[in-house]
């Protein structure tokens, strides 16, 4: 089937959130708060940031909440009673002005999610979202999605996708799912009909730096590298990477008590953190950072694409911008695909 | 710089240190740390004004303090991190070596620690007054909205603990925030559990925090918790009467004297 392409002039798209806005959805949209820009609730048009490379945060939280309650519980005399979350009540969410990396990810967090039992949560979050995709006219040193199988233009995971036609253009609307026609059904007056366009002279040029599929072989014969002592002696050991990261999925699950009630909570966690794989028994089988950091890279290059047949990897770059110390993502995967084994 | 390099190069040689911290040249004109442990690659070793990162918090990293002997590349804000940590028996003359940069951009190679807590001292702790003014800002708001500018800069944390990590006093192999049995600080990113953090955080490093901004700089969400230690060194300073690294010393708050004005331990 060919690609609905649609043109939006540059006056409709405030047009367009005032008509989703009046149909109820909740628009999350990136808004800078102390030079940071991450996903929020938007409530104008005004309010939007535009212009930027990348957002600081990803957009995963739309579907994998930093916090997510999972069920409350009371003890009585009769015993416990608990009582789950309604998973009926999701808001109609747009995410607007996700980066192809970011769209891309959703699918990658999703082989997580639905790797065995499918995350009921997750995906009943993830079926009311519908994902606004705007391309990349900019990159800068930290981007290398078209080392990991993306593009600036890539339709991976977006609904719709919105290419800017020139720094002060209209906009190329690729109507990419049902969810993007539902949108189009909504304001068929904005989105006119457009002619042959060719988005790709729209859009930043981001060299290939490696190729995925090497440095996956090559992780094969990396586990005991010294290399990995090397890069992650810098690594001081927090979870930047992994809460700023669209793909990172691990999680903690917390019981906070308060006298005989309580939540269950499952909250972001990190394979960065030096407690994340202690055992009971006081072992820790990851006693090191550089096995910390060999995870990491292992588990996005190497066992996810044997598992889920997917990369952990969009190559956002949002790792590397977000590290206190400057572990450079990409520096780091072009060594290992240089380094002599 | 060719100085520096010249130095380091000679510790390595003769062998009288295994690792040199210093800085070297990242990514998008950013500089970070560096290990050297061969002769050879002294060369990476820079320094100039870009060299914002504090180095103390790498002398208490286990896989830094493996390699032996190490001497550190060390600002002032860095000098300051390495007594008091000495002070806390975390680094001693055995373990460490210290070559200062002056904030004339000197380099001093000290014999000891007591020889550089002597130049810490000649440089008081002072809040910038940048700081100052948005300090008192905050002092001018009425509790309810100091609690609303709190909730609103606390809330977006999501607790990848960036603060804690580049921070050279918070060095605890286990912190209080990853317990659950018993829960101390919720550990779920919420309001309450922020707010808790952060709070707990900001009155650990009281008596102990030099003012180096590193929590500031590595929090990824550019959150002001910078504005937290700052005001606790201003209340020290009203208080106490400020203070400064020791290398042997009481500590702000853990010491108890019989005249102290609370009564509430008795």
């Amino acid at each position: 089937m060919s690609i609905d392409k649609r043109l939006i002039r540059k006056d409709s798209l405030e047009k367009l959130f005032d008509i989703l806005k009046q149909n109820n959805k909740t628009i999350y949209a990136p808004a800078s708060k102390n030079g940071k820009i991450s996903f929020k609730e938007a409530e104008s048009y005004s309010g939007i940031s535009t212009g930027y490379i990348q957002t600081a945060q990803s957009s995963k939280e739309v579907a994998f909440p930093r916090t997510e309650l999972i069920l409350d519980y009371s003890k009585n005399k009769d015993g416990i009673s608990v009582k789950g979350i309604d998973l009926n009540n999701f808001p109609e969410i747009i995410l607007w002005g996700v980066r192809p990396c970011d769209a891309m990810g959703i699918g990658e967090l999703s082989s997580i999610f639905d790797w065995d039992n499918k995350d009921e949560i997750y995906n009943n979050r993830l079926s009311h979202v519908t994902v606004f995709g705007f391309s990349c006219s900019k990159s800068d040193e930290y981007c290398f999605c078209t080392s990991v199988g993306g593009d600036p233009g890539n339709t991976e995971g977006s609904d719709i996708l919105f290419t800017r036609l020139g720094e002060d253009g209209d906009y190329l609307a690729e109507i990419l799912t049902d969810k993007g026609s539902a949108v189009l059904s909504i304001a068929p007056g904005l989105f006119e009909k457009a002619g042959e366009i060719k988005k790709e002279q729209y859009l930043a040029g981001v060299p290939v730096r490696f190729k995925r599929e090497i440095v996956r072989e090559r992780l094969d014969q990396f586990f005991e590298s010294e290399q990995w002592v090397e890069q992650s002696l810098k690594c001081l050991g927090c979870g930047a990477c992994a809460y700023v990261c669209p793909t990172c999925a691990c999680f903690d699950i917390q019981d906070e008590a308060h006298g005989k009630t309580g939540s269950r909570v499952r909250c972001w966690d990190s394979c960065g953190f030096s407690q994340f794989t202690i055992h009971t028994s006081g072992h820790n089988p990851r006693n090191v950072q550089s096995q910390r950091w060999s995870q990491r890279i292992m588990h996005k290059f190497s066992y996810m694409p044997e598992r889920l047949s997917v990369y952990g990897c969009t190559g956002c770059g949002r790792c590397s911008r977000a590290c206190p110390a400057d572990m450079n993502i990409l520096d780091q995967l072009i060594s290992i695909q240089e380094a002599a084994i | 710089m060719d100085e520096l390099r010249k130095l380091a190069k000679e510790l390595l040689e003769t062998s009288a240190v295994n690792i040199v911290i210093g800085y070297e040249e990242g990514t998008a004109g950013k500089t970070r740390a560096v290990f050297v442990e061969k002769p050879e690659d002294t060369d990476r070793l820079l320094f100039d004004s870009r060299c914002i990162q504090n180095l103390a918090a790498y002398v208490t990293k286990r896989e830094v303090k493996d390699k032996g002997r190490m001497a550190i590349a060390a600002t002032l804000p860095v000098m300051r991190s390495i007594i008091q940590l000495a002070s806390e028996f975390q680094v001693s003359d055995d373990s460490l070596h210290v070559l200062g940069l002056t904030p004339e951009s000197r380099l001093v190679e000290f014999k000891s620690l007591t020889d550089v807590e002597k130049f810490v001292h000649q440089y008081q702790i002072e809040i910038d007054a940048n700081y100052k003014g948005k300090l008192e800002n905050l002092n001018k708001l009425t509790p309810s909205e100091r609690w609303k500018f709190w909730i609103d800069e606390l809330t977006p944390c999501f607790k990848c603990y960036a603060c804690r990590a580049a921070c050279p006093m918070c060095y605890c192999s286990r912190c209080t925030v990853d317990f659950n049995q018993p829960q101390w600080i919720p550990v779920p990113s919420h309001e309450l559990g922020n707010f808790e953090w952060h709070f707990m955080r900001a009155v650990h490093l009281t008596g102990r925090c030099i003012d180096c901004d590193a929590c500031y700089n590595a929090c990824p969400l550019a959150i002001p918790l910078n504005l937290l230690t700052k005001k606790m060194i201003e209340d020290v300073k009203a208080n106490f009467g400020g203070y400064q690294p020791l290398l042997k010393g009481e500590h702000l708050m853990s010491t108890y004297k019989p005249d102290d004005k609370e009564n509430f331990i008795q």
